[in-house]
């Protein structure tokens, strides 16, 4: 215990930062919570399922989609297909944080995984490429994530006809200013433009063309492929 | 307080499907060795990922949606990231109830 003895305060400020990096997605994450536990509330599901649901699945897109698919009884199938789909994204976002996990413990890897979502695995990744991505940052950021999402969309559950559309007073754009923000971490000059020029089309046609939240995927796999191309003459020749 | 079986099912298969999603890239990192274009495409993925978030988004809010985009980026470009949600949401709501 010596060598984390040593490292005791290096850690608080690793959870102080992490805490103080996770506030402002709250913002977004909150409203968002309370309508997915109302509307999955209206659909016929009890606070408690409502709960488990969150903190098992963990994943707010595909909650809020089975909550709209969701039926009496359940479609056990197509909830859990839906559920695979909406979150291929965590395909690519698990490829992309690898590195910085395989850091941490071994018995810490699962439950890492298990709390990575669209903003924390974002913030993390901010992280990682400014410095060293520490257990304590990183599992900081997943409790508190994981347990204000639990507990708001029960209250959203229990609360349920009295819960708004977030959108009415603009707090659907804490998600884009969130999001904003932590692209500004991720500009490398003008290979980027090509890169997120490539993401954004890509994602806003598919949006128009194809139901579900294909864009995603279909926008990150173009970003992908434009810095495939983009790269290519930096490479050195075959 | 009620708790369904069938309710029950649905939720379990959801919670393990998204958690392969969420297990799945590890494992595959773990087993390629990435180079050259590949690392670069791989390196895309976070701004990749969160652009193509957010853009149909913006893309969809008409023209409330793109001023509030606008003073949103510049905030985000700037200042940190509390001020960007800030102004985030002043700014829809305000344009939202002045345009749409």
């Amino acid at each position: 215990m010596n060598p984390s003895e040593r490292k005791a305060g290096t850690a608080g400020t690793e959870v102080a930062a992490a805490a103080r990096a996770v506030l402002p997605v709250l913002v977004g994450v909150v409203p968002f919570a309370l309508v997915f536990g109302a509307v999955a509330a209206k659909k016929g599901l009890s606070p408690l399922e409502v709960g488990l649901m969150s903190g098992m699945v963990f994943a707010g897109s595909a909650q809020f989609a089975a909550a709209q698919l969701w039926t009496a009884p359940a479609a056990v199938g197509a909830l859990g297909l839906t559920a695979l789909l909406i979150n291929m994204r965590h395909v690519l976002m698990g490829m992309a944080i690898a590195p910085h996990l395989a850091a941490f413990p071994r018995p810490a890897r699962p439950l890492a995984l298990f709390v990575m979502a669209d903003e924390n695995w974002a913030l993390a990744m901010r992280r990682g490429l400014a410095g060293r991505l520490t257990l304590a940052y990183y599992g900081t950021m997943g409790v508190i994530m994981w347990a204000v999402w639990v507990l708001t969309t029960t209250v959203g559950a229990v609360l349920g006809a009295f819960i708004e559309d977030p959108a009415a007073y603009g707090f659907d754009f804490a998600f884009v200013a969130v999001f904003m923000s932590l692209l500004r971490g991720f500009w490398k000059g003008r290979s980027s433009l090509v890169v997120w020029a490539a993401a954004a089309l890509t994602a806003i046609i598919v949006s128009r063309l194809v139901e579900g939240p294909w864009y995603v995927v279909a926008g990150a796999l173009a970003g992908m492929a434009a810095a495939w191309l983009v790269r290519i003459p930096e490479a050195p020749a075959p | 307080m009620s708790l369904d079986p069938v309710n029950l099912a649905a939720i379990v298969v959801m919670a393990a499907a998204t958690y392969l999603t969420r297990i799945t890239g590890y494992w595959l990192a773990g087993r390629i060795a990435l180079t050259g274009p590949a690392r670069a495409a791989v390196d895309a993925i976070p701004a990749s990922v969160l652009v193509a978030v957010i853009a149909p988004q913006i893309a969809g809010g008409g023209a409330a949606g793109a001023a509030a985009a606008i003073l949103t980026a510049l905030a985000a470009w700037r200042g940190p990231m509390v001020l960007a949600v800030a102004v985030g949401i002043a700014s829809a709501a305000l344009f939202r109830n002045l345009l749409g």
